[in-house]
């Protein structure tokens, strides 16, 4: 008995010691957490000798803000949205890294002129750009499958049920494009009560088709199970499924709505230092190329994209899967950050009625 | 002998009796409070502390008081309706340069956010162009965003200066205040909370009906048999109740999907045709269905617990003079199981009002219950006091049963087991 105390005594100690050098990421879960345990965490690990703990979140921003209020930080690096990451900024929940501290890319470029603009913030820095777009499953379209996003909202036309994500962002946007108005109005449009009505109006024709999917897993899990014909998702989800599992998806770009994802560190976040490093190292040119060889999500640095191939199959060309491929570019929105940060509670509160509402 | 000691009975050291038998019962009182202190300390820390700081949380909001001392004491000095002039314009200023200064202006806005939406980045804009701001701060603040002179603004800057606030209860029950401060329902298409509470008693009713009618036979089997056959049938109760949650609900995913198991044996039995496949999932069905299931051992314990000691010579007794099967139930048999009909009902009900984690994964859009949404205030929203205003309406809805119970059938006849 005593043996065992003094035993598991130790099995702690060496726990606590271990944990000083550990660092606790969090991300989005799934296919993409696992292009960032592939292309940072283990290269990150294997240079610094410092253990990365992968966690996964549905959205890992109001989490962040969630332990920042609760005065009990335990995230190191969290991978958040754009308009998270201006407001944690704003509300000094954040560690500031800023440009100065980033490396210049592997070509010699200064990291100011090298990340994409607007991509690097006092607080956060931007790995990739990711877009939420739709994808189908084609054995369910014989005949042809949906090209338009209209054709989402047209379950006339191709019938089946629609997966898609648990709240008001990218949804209300989506809606109104499929509506008519074009990728550069939507903002005008959804900043009036009307145009708020028009989405929801919209979205109200498919409401009883609609399967809500929360994590970004969830997505062409729904879409492999057969529960809905077709699904938003982060395009990356669709890439893995269709390109990796092999699953008969295939995406449709019209009306995809991209924007940046960023890693920002946590006022008092346990390993600070170590988590800066980490930030930086992940941000580098060779980390985002690599990054996308396990999934289509696009670099946010210029220099890393000259580095990007092909998929980690070794056939598959990931230029064409890319958001920011000009192919997939003609009717694009770019997420208005300013918008959400403004708008969230207020739009989100509306969605949540539009959802109780029978 | 004197003649105290005749009055007064004496212990053999020559104590009075009295005092002696009162010092020892205070010391054994002493020593059972000190055996309870620990689980007494527990839950004070870990239970009766944090429901009274969620109460507070519900009415009470620092995040613009704590936050723009200025503004306060104008608000405080100058009654409603006074034009804020000049001077009210400095000290917002001031107040917004200290506050962007300490990294709290956003705090600020979120909280004015709260009550009118559209307004976060108003402060924030301000918050970085604050040092440049010149006097006269009426105009150079306009300036920046012509909404710094609206008066709406204004009045909603009024109400939330004012750190302890009802204005969360009001919004939990789908009410707001409007600019004159009288109490309104908020617009028919932000209306949810009302409903939703209504949804979450009716779907808990119903719940636990069906739990009610589903354990009470399977309870009296168990309660009859012979003891070695119903051991074997109370594990096949117990074993899922000593199943994670978590792993039942995403079973009950497996079976009830439009390409799940029960979907696929009913096509496969050309019971229905492969497009007329039964929505069972992602409503409020599927909602009913598992939580029927994981809370069912919740009514049948209890049942069971009441009805094991009833002797079966009651209702042989009564049948032998003279009444029917269904009489001897309902006179003889039913009655003796109330206790614990009482305690399964209660149990299943308040368990159920308070789900979260089924509700989320089967429950599609029309199948949440307000639990859902107070884990979206904490989790996604971060707006604590609404959450903890809807948390405080739930506890006080069930308190307000409990008593009722009371009321009704008594506490002391509930019987857990």
């Amino acid at each position: 008995m005593k043996k065992l105390l003094i035993l598991t005594t130790a099995l702690t100690g060496f726990g606590f010691a271990a944990s000083a050098e550990d660092i606790t990421v969090v991300s989005w879960g799934g296919a993409y957490t696992k292009s960032q345990v592939e292309a940072y965490h283990k290269p990150f690990t294997a240079k610094t000798g410092i253990n990365v703990t992968s966690v996964d979140s549905d959205n890992p921003g109001p989490q962040v803000k969630t332990q920042e209020e609760a005065g009990n930080v335990t995230i190191d690096v969290a991978d958040v949205e754009y308009s998270d990451a201006v407001r944690l900024c704003d509300e000094g929940m954040l560690e500031t890294i800023g440009m100065d501290a980033l490396p210049p890319g592997a070509d010699g470029t200064p990291a100011k002129d090298d990340f994409l603009p607007g991509s690097v913030t006092d607080c956060a820095v931007a790995t990739i750009v990711f877009s939420t777009n739709y994808g189908y499953d084609t054995t369910k379209f014989p005949n042809g499958g949906p090209t338009t996003i209209a054709d989402f909202f047209d379950t006339k036309k191709f019938p089946g049920k629609r997966g898609l994500g648990k709240r008001p962002k990218a949804n209300l946007e989506m809606a109104l494009m499929a509506d008519g108005v074009p990728a550069a109005d939507v903002y005008k449009t959804l900043g009036t009560p009307e145009g708020v009505d028009r989405a929801f109006k919209k979205l109200d024709s498919i409401k009883k088709d609609i399967v809500w999917w929360e994590a970004g897993a969830q997505a062409p899990q729904l879409l492999a199970d057969g529960e809905v014909s077709m699904t938003t998702a982060y395009n990356g989800r669709l890439f893995s499924a269709a390109i990796a599992d092999g699953k008969p998806f295939k995406q449709v770009w019209d009306g995809q709505v991209y924007e940046y994802d960023l890693f920002v560190v946590p006022k008092g976040a346990p390993h600070k230092d170590a988590a800066i490093e980490f930030v930086k190292f992940a941000t580098s040119t060779q980390a985002l190329a690599d990054q996308a060889k396990w999934i289509a999500y696009g670099p946010a640095r210029k220099s890393s994209a000259a580095l990007v191939g092909k998929f980690n199959d070794g056939k598959t060309d990931m230029g064409p899967y890319m958001p920011t491929n000009p192919e997939n570019m003609k009717n694009a929105l770019g997420s208005s950050y300013e918008f959400w940060v403004d708008h969230d509670a207020e739009l989100n509160d509306r969605f949540n009625a539009w959802l109780a509402a029978n | 002998m004197t003649a105290v000691d005749a009055g007064m009975l004496t212990t053999a050291d020559g104590r009075p009796l009295k005092d002696a038998l009162a010092r020892a019962e205070g010391r054994a009182k002493r020593r059972a409070f000190l055996l309870v202190a620990p689980l007494l300390i527990f839950i004070l820390v870990t239970f009766v502390w944090p429901i009274l700081q969620v109460l507070e949380q519900s009415v009470y909001n620092p995040k613009f008081s704590d936050n723009m001392p200025g503004m306060v004491s104008w608000f405080a000095s100058h009654p409603v309706g006074t034009e804020p002039d000049e001077a009210a314009y400095a000290t917002l200023v001031g107040d917004l340069k200290a506050a962007a200064e300490a990294k709290t202006v956003a705090v600020v806005g979120e909280r004015v956010n709260y009550a009118l939406p559209g307004t976060r980045s108003l402060f924030t804009a301000v918050g970085r162009k604050a040092k440049t701001l010149e006097p006269p701060f009426k105009e150079s603040l306009i300036a920046v965003d012509p909404k710094w002179g609206d008066p709406d603004l204004w009045g909603v800057m009024r109400q939330v200066a004012k750190p302890y606030t009802g204005d969360f209860f009001l919004a939990a029950v789908d009410l707001e205040r409007d600019k004159n401060g009288s109490i309104v329902r908020v617009n028919e298409n932000e209306r949810v909370y009302v409903n939703l509470f209504l949804r979450t008693f009716a779907m808990s009713a119903f719940i636990t009906a069906i739990c009610l009618v589903l354990a009470y036979p399977v309870a009296h089997l168990l309660a009859v048999l012979p003891l070695r056959q119903s051991n074997l049938l109370m594990i096949l109760v117990l074993l899922p109740f000593w199943t994670s949650l978590l792993v039942r609900t995403t079973s009950w995913m497996v079976l009830l999907q439009e390409q799940g198991v029960i979907n696929n044996i009913l096509v496969a039995l050309g019971i229905i045709s492969d497009d007329g496949r039964l929505q069972m999932i992602n409503n409020r069905m599927g909602t009913t269905i598992a939580m029927t299931h994981i809370l069912l051992p919740f009514m049948i314990l209890p049942l069971y617990s009441v009805m094991r000691p009833i002797p079966p010579s009651y209702v042989r007794a009564a049948r032998s003079l003279g009444a029917t099967s269904w009489t001897a139930f309902r006179r003889v048999y039913f009655p003796q199981t109330v206790p614990g009909i009482g305690a399964g009902t209660l149990l299943v009900f308040i368990l159920s009002v308070g789900y979260y984690i089924t509700p989320a994964l089967v429950g599609g859009s029309s199948g949440t219950l307000i639990s859902n949404l107070i884990a979206f205030h904490v989790n996604k929203s971060n707006n604590w006091s609404m959450a903890a205003a809807l948390a405080t309406i739930l506890l006080v809805a069930i308190l307000i049963l409990y008593w009722l119970y009371d009321k009704l059938v008594g506490i002391d006849k509930l019987k857990l087991g």
